[in-house]
Formats: C-alpha cells, sequence, structure tokens
C-alpha cells in the first residue's frame, strides 16, 4: 500500500529519479517547473496520457517521459 | 480539451497541426500521415516485401506496428550490437512485439548478433579503431540490413526515423556545409546499383512525441532509456535546441525538413541519384556490397580491428 503523501509522486527518466511536487497544478505549469519543454516528454498519469491543460493533484501518479533519442 | 474531430475528450495536443485527438482519432492520424509519406514517395506497394530495421525503441516498434495495422507484408531485422543489459533489455522487447502482435499477423523477426559474428561487441570494435561509437554503429547497422534485404529478397527496407531524426540530420549537415550528405537525405533511396536494397523512412512526416505517444496509447512496450554510448553525442543537442524552437514556434521542424525535401525536389535539372550512384559506386572488393572506394568502410573497419586484435572477425 502507497504512504500517505502530502505532494504528488513524479518520476522522471534519465537517471531515473522521483521527485515530490506540490498540487494541484496543470501539467503545463508542472513541466515548466522542473524546466521540461513540452515538445520533448510526454506525461502520463497511471497510464494514460495527459495534455498540458490538464489538473494533477497530490494523490496522482505521474511519469514524465523524455521521448528523444539517437546518436551519430 | 477536448478532441478536434470528435469532440471526446483528448490525450494529445499537437500545436504544429493546430489541433488535439483522443486515441481513436489520433491512431487514424498517425495512420494517414504513414500512408501519405509511402503514397507520396513511392516508397512500396501492396505487394513488396519490406524488412523493417528494428531496436526495441519507440520508432521502429511503431514502425513495424503500423505497417502490420495497414496491411503491409512487414518482417524485422534485430541486430545485437552487443552493448552488455542495454542490447538484452531492447532484445526482450524486440522479441516480446514479435511474438504477441508480428507473429499472429504471419511477420517474422530475423537476429542478427555482432558478437557471434565479428568476435567482438560494438563498445570493443569502435576503440579497437578509435572511431566514435555512434559512427562504427551506423557503419555496422546500414552494412547488417542492406545484406539481410539483399539474402532474403526484401523489396524495400525501412527504418524508423521520423522528423525530428530528420530536421536534426538536416540542420548538422547545414551547419558544416555537408553538402555532399544533403541528397541521401531524402526518405526514400533507390536501389541504385546491384548490391543495394531501396531504403525508405515511412515515420519522416511523425514527431518523435507522436511516436512515443502512439506506443504508449497503443500499449506497444519499447525501451525507453538511452542508449548508453549515444550520450553526448551531437545530434541529441541539435535535437534540444530543434524543440526549443518548436516549442516557440511550431511547426518549425517540419517547415525545416519538409521545406528542403521541396527544393530537392524542384532541382529537376540535376542527375538522378540513380544516375550519380551508378558513376561512383562499384563493389567492395573484400565483401560485394556497392561502396565508392576499392573496399567498404565495414570492411576496412574489420580489417582494423582484426590487426589490433586477433579474435575479431574470425
Amino acid at each position: 500500500m502507497r504512504a500517505y503523501h502530502a505532494c504528488m509522486l513524479v518520476q522522471l527518466s534519465h537517471p531515473t529519479r522521483t521527485v515530490e511536487v506540490k498540487g494541484p497544478k496543470k501539467v503545463k505549469d508542472l513541466l515548466r517547473d522542473l524546466h521540461l519543454v513540452v515538445e520533448a516528454h510526454l506525461v502520463i498519469r497511471g497510464e494514460e496520457l495527459v495534455t498540458e491543460d490538464e489538473m494533477i493533484s497530490d494523490k496522482d501518479r505521474i511519469e514524465i517521459r523524455p521521448v528523444i533519442s539517437g546518436g551519430s | 480539451m477536448n478532441c478536434t474531430k470528435c469532440k471526446s475528450k483528448a490525450v494529445i495536443k499537437l500545436p504544429r497541426h493546430h489541433a488535439a485527438f483522443c486515441k481513436s482519432c489520433f491512431n487514424g492520424f498517425v495512420h494517414d500521415q504513414v500512408a501519405r509519406a509511402i503514397n507520396s514517395q513511392k516508397m512500396f506497394c501492396e505487394e513488396d516485401r519490406i524488412l523493417v530495421a528494428v531496436s526495441g525503441g519507440k520508432d521502429s516498434l511503431a514502425l513495424w506496428d503500423i505497417l502490420l495495422k495497414l496491411g503491409y507484408k512487414a518482417d524485422a531485422l534485430y541486430v545485437n550490437l552487443g552493448i552488455g543489459r542495454y542490447s538484452e533489455r531492447s532484445q526482450d522487447k524486440v522479441r516480446q512485439f514479435a511474438g504477441t502482435t508480428a507473429a499472429p499477423l504471419g511477420s517474422a523477426l530475423h537476429t542478427h548478433t555482432v558478437q557471434q559474428e565479428e568476435g567482438a561487441g560494438i563498445r570493443e570494435l569502435s576503440m579497437l579503431v578509435h572511431r566514435p561509437t555512434c559512427s562504427a554503429c551506423g557503419t555496422i547497422k546500414r552494412y547488417q540490413f542492406n545484406r539481410a534485404a539483399i539474402e532474403h529478397d526484401y523489396d524495400v527496407m525501412a527504418t524508423g526515423h521520423n522528423l525530428d531524426d530528420e530536421a536534426a540530420r538536416l540542420l548538422g549537415n547545414v551547419l558544416h556545409w555537408q553538402e555532399e550528405y544533403l541528397d541521401k537525405q531524402g526518405p526514400s533511396l533507390p536501389a541504385s546499383v546491384e548490391g543495394f536494397a531501396k531504403k525508405v523512412k515511412p515515420l519522416y512526416r511523425l514527431t518523435e512525441r507522436e511516436l512515443a505517444a502512439y506506443c504508449v496509447l497503443n500499449r506497444i512496450d519499447y525501451i525507453v532509456e538511452e542508449c548508453p554510448m549515444a550520450q553526448g553525442a551531437r545530434t541529441l543537442l541539435y535535437k534540444e535546441v530543434l524543440n526549443r524552437l518548436e516549442t516557440e514556434s511550431p511547426g518549425t521542424k517540419q517547415t525545416f525538413y519538409w521545406g528542403f525535401l521541396d527544393r530537392q525536389k524542384k532541382e529537376s535539372t540535376r542527375q538522378t541519384m540513380t544516375e550519380k550512384d551508378q558513376t561512383v559506386l562499384r563493389p567492395c572488393a573484400t565483401c560485394g556490397q556497392p561502396t565508392t572506394a576499392e573496399v567498404c568502410s565495414y570492411c576496412k573497419l574489420m580489417v582494423k580491428a582484426k590487426a589490433t586484435t586477433p579474435h575479431v572477425g574470425r
């Protein structure tokens, strides 16, 4: 069972880590606060994609997934 | 935010198209963009046998999925480059997709392992020949995919290069005025000489973000972690810069790359790529694949690696 958190848990990649963020707030504000560019990330609540105007709250489990890849 | 087409709840916003879509309409949008790419660039037809180059990443697995859903005969090739646990995990993703989605639709997966074929993985090979890993990796993959397409008699080879890949590559080539590479930046390269498979990029109209969203929405499990060898690669910097521009001015990436393709098309007086290839390419003295030199870059790489370490290239 998940322990009670007064903040939302946000999972980030590269490197993999979890940060706590105080909600509620809009997705686009969450990305801005974390200095992340919308075009380079997807925001996933549980298993569902959410748009930038969606409001997310402290009870939500959020993954911010980077979409950029490639070398050379 | 509601879907521009059906007015139900949207799951993704696409500023460059002034649109937002629900899952169903987004899938329709993605399939439509790929169909437009295939038809407008005359990439292949329904009867053609396609070999998809898969890596376990979002783009190539999405491409395999889309081609099968559009009804094409698409098999795939995975090249295990020997990058430790990263290669193991990416191969697992490919196997899983092949077993659960592709095989039931009659599609086959081929696998090549560089370590088995050449006696060393990409890390060791690139160190032995003192070349950046991504550069050696590109040479090895191009060789392996072309060889497999020719040996298994596929009509065309398809890669998962997307709009971000092509715009970043174009930016790099323009910044360094590498004009000789611009000819090869089109999404459809002909089988210009004996031994060269036709190569196409059906995802050139879609961004990385759209393809990642397609995978998430359709539960396609891909390797999210970045290749450890690609850290610090120049391409990633170009993509970052382009994404900052795209955020401020939606449509920048497509205007840049599609505009380049339009200009390339208008230059009709120039020699065609096939004519040009036929004048400069000849069979490699070692392996027979087309090359501009006496010996192709893959064989040169292996000769150099073998000279340094006897167990390589046995």
